[in-house]
C-alpha cells in the first residue's frame, strides 16, 4: 500500500498542500474569530460560504465579473450580511443565550440551504475561466495558477485581519469583549455592535474564500459543508479563537491532506485529517496555539 | 449647595423578582468625595451597575450633569463623562497594559489620547515599566492601577470607584487612599463605594451608610465617623 515516490513528488505533494491548506485557513478564520469572540460555533458557516461561492458564479454568470474581481464588490456586501444577521437576526432570536444561538445558527443554515436547493438545483456547477487549468512552471514543480492566487491572497486576507485585531480600535475592542465584557461596556464599548462586526468581519472572509476557490472548485449546495467540516479541525488543531492557530493549522492540515492523498490514495486523503483531529483532541485539546485551559 | 453633578431620585433595581435596591435618594457635588458604604451584599455594586447603565432600575431616576440618564445606554454614560472602575478591575487580560489604556478612551477623551496616556503613566509610574505587558500577568494592586488609569483615559467628570481596596495589601491599601486624595485634589469628583468605612470616611466630605437596599445613614463623614450607630455597627467600638 506505501509506495516510495521521489522526493520531487513528496515535495509538489507538499507545495499543493499549502496552497489548498491556506484556503481551509481562510475559512476557518471565520469561524474562530466568531468563536473566540462570541463563543459560539457558527453552524450557518457552510450554508453562507455556500452561498458566497453562489454569489460569485452568479457576479460571473449574470455580470460578467471576474472572480477575483469580485471580490471587491462581494467582501463589503458579505461583511454587511453577517453584521446584519447577527445583529438583527441571530441576536434578537437568541436572546445571546449560548444554546438558541447555535439553534439559530443551524437554523440558518438549513434556510440558507434549501434557498439555494430552490433557486439552482441540486446540480454542481462551475465556472470555465481561461486561467482555469493555467499552471506555474517553479521548475521542480508544476502548481495550479488559481491556487497559487488563492495562496497569496489568503495569506494578505490572514494579515489583513491581524492587523485589524491589532492596530485599530475597533479591532481593540473586539479582543476586549471577548475575554472581558463587562469592562468593555464600561469603557464605552457597545458589546452588541462588536459581536455583529465580528461576525460581519468571519462572513467576509467567507466571501474572499469563495472568490478564491471558485476558478478551481464546483459548486452545489451542500458544497460548503465539506469546506467547514475541515475548517472545524483547523479550528481545534489551531486552538480555538486562535487567528494564528487557524493559519498555520489550516497550512499543516492541508499538507497532510495533500500527502495522505499521495500515499493513500485520492479517495482516502481526508483520513489524515480526521485522524489529526482525533489525535489532537487525545493529547493536546487545546490546539496548538490554544490557551491553556 | 451647587447644582450636584449627579442625583439619584427613589432608586429602585434588582434582578428578576428579587429587589435589590429599595428607594435610593443622594446625590454628589462637582469636586466633591462622597462614600457610599456597607458591607457585602448589600446593593453597592448594584447602585453601581444601575449607574453605569448595565442594570435597568425598575423605578426612580438617576440625573446626571442636569440630565436624565437613567434609561441611557453604558455607552452614552461613558460618553457623559460618568466613568466606573468596576469591583474585581475587569480589565482585559489578553491585552498589553498600553491597549487597556487606550481603550480607556474608546468612547470618550479620543482627541487628547496622546497626552491623557503621559499623564497616567506620571500618575502611576508603574504602568509605564510595564506597559508592554499583558494586563493579566500584572500584580492585583497594579491592576487596580490599570483599571483607575483607564478610567482617567475617558477624561472622567464623575469617577465610580468600586471597592478599589479589595484584595490589596495594608500598605497597597493606603496608597490606594493617597490616590482617591490625588485625584480629587485635581478636582475630580468621586462616588467612592467601599466596605472599609474607616479610611472611606477620612478621604469622603459625605457618606451614605447602604444596608439591605436603603441607605440606614447619612451625613457627612465627621458626624458620620462620631456617630454611636455606626461605630457599633462598623466598627465593632
Amino acid at each position: 500500500m506505501f509506495r516510495s515516490y521521489p522526493p520531487q513528488i513528496v515535495l509538489e505533494a507538499v507545495l499543493n498542500g499549502l496552497l489548498t491548506g491556506a484556503v481551509y485557513a481562510l475559512v476557518a478564520l471565520g469561524l474562530t474569530l466568531v468563536y473566540g469572540v462570541l463563543h459560539i460555533i457558527n453552524f450557518a458557516h457552510g450554508a453562507m460560504l455556500t452561498l458566497a461561492m453562489f454569489a460569485v458564479l452568479v457576479a460571473h454568470l449574470g455580470f460578467g465579473i471576474d472572480p477575483y474581481l469580485a471580490i471587491l464588490p462581494l467582501t463589503p456586501l458579505f461583511f454587511a450580511f453577517g453584521y446584519g444577521l447577527q445583529r438583527f437576526v441571530i441576536s434578537p432570536a437568541s436572546r445571546n443565550d449560548d444554546g438558541a444561538i447555535l439553534l439559530v445558527t443551524l437554523g440558518l443554515s438549513i434556510v440558507i440551504e434549501n434557498l439555494l436547493l430552490a433557486i439552482f438545483r441540486s446540480d454542481t456547477r462551475s465556472l470555465t475561466l481561461d486561467y482555469s487549468f493555467s499552471v506555474v512552471d517553479l521548475g521542480f514543480a508544476l502548481l495550479s495558477l488559481p491556487r497559487v492566487i488563492g495562496f497569496g491572497v489568503a495569506l494578505v486576507v490572514a494579515a489583513a485581519l491581524w492587523a485589524i485585531l491589532a492596530l485599530t480600535d475597533t479591532g481593540k475592542a473586539i479582543r476586549a469583549v471577548a475575554k472581558e465584557k463587562l469592562g468593555a461596556s464600561l469603557v464605552g464599548i457597545d458589546v452588541n455592535h462588536i459581536y455583529a462586526v465580528t461576525f460581519g468581519l468571519g462572513a467576509a472572509t467567507l466571501a474572499v474564500a469563495a472568490c478564491l476557490l471558485m476558478p478551481s472548485f464546483y459548486v452545489n449546495p451542500r458544497v460548503g459543508n465539506a469546506f467547514v467540516l475541515v475548517a472545524f479541525t483547523v479550528v481545534v488543531l489551531g486552538g480555538m479563537g486562535s487567528i494564528a492557530g487557524a493559519l498555520v493549522g489550516g497550512l499543516v492540515i492541508g499538507v497532510v491532506e495533500s500527502l495522505s492523498g499521495l500515499y493513500l490514495g485520492e479517495s482516502l486523503g481526508q483520513i489524515g485529517i480526521f485522524l489529526i483531529f482525533i489525535l489532537v483532541l487525545l493529547f493536546r485539546p487545546t490546539g496548538l496555539f490554544g490557551a491553556k485551559a | 449647595m451647587a447644582e450636584p453633578i449627579l442625583s439619584v431620585e427613589g432608586l429602585v433595581a434588582g434582578y428578576g423578582a428579587t429587589e435589590i435596591l429599595r428607594g435610593l435618594s443622594m446625590s454628589v457635588a462637582p469636586g466633591e468625595i462622597v462614600a457610599v458604604l456597607g458591607s457585602n451584599g448589600v446593593g453597592k455594586t448594584t447602585l453601581n451597575m444601575v449607574l453605569s447603565g448595565i442594570l435597568r432600575a425598575s423605578a426612580g431616576t438617576v440625573r446626571f450633569l442636569g440630565e436624565d440618564i437613567t434609561r441611557a445606554s453604558p455607552g452614552e454614560i461613558v460618553a457623559r463623562g460618568l466613568i466606573h472602575v468596576p469591583e474585581g478591575r475587569k480589565i482585559f487580560p489578553n491585552m498589553t497594559v498600553r491597549e487597556n489604556l487606550v481603550l480607556g478612551s474608546y468612547r470618550r477623551g479620543k482627541a487628547a489620547r496622546a497626552g491623557n496616556l503621559e499623564r497616567v503613566f506620571s500618575t502611576f509610574p508603574r504602568l509605564r515599566e510595564r506597559s508592554g505587558q499583558l494586563a493579566g500577568t500584572l500584580s492585583g494592586g497594579e491592576q487596580q492601577m490599570l483599571a483607575i488609569g483607564r478610567g482617567m483615559m475617558a477624561e472622567p467628570k464623575l469617577l465610580i470607584l468600586d471597592e478599589p481596596s479589595l484584595g490589596l495589601s495594608p500598605l497597597l491599601v493606603e496608597e490606594m487612599f493617597t490616590l482617591v486624595r490625588q485625584i480629587h485634589a485635581e478636582g475630580l469628583a468621586v462616588l467612592l463605594v467601599e466596605q472599609n468605612v474607616v479610611q472611606s470616611l477620612e478621604v469622603a466630605a459625605r457618606a451614605f451608610i447602604l444596608e439591605n437596599g436603603i441607605f440606614a445613614l447619612s451625613g457627612t463623614a465627621a458626624d458620620l465617623a462620631a456617630s454611636d450607630d455606626l461605630r457599633r455597627a462598623y466598627l465593632g467600638l
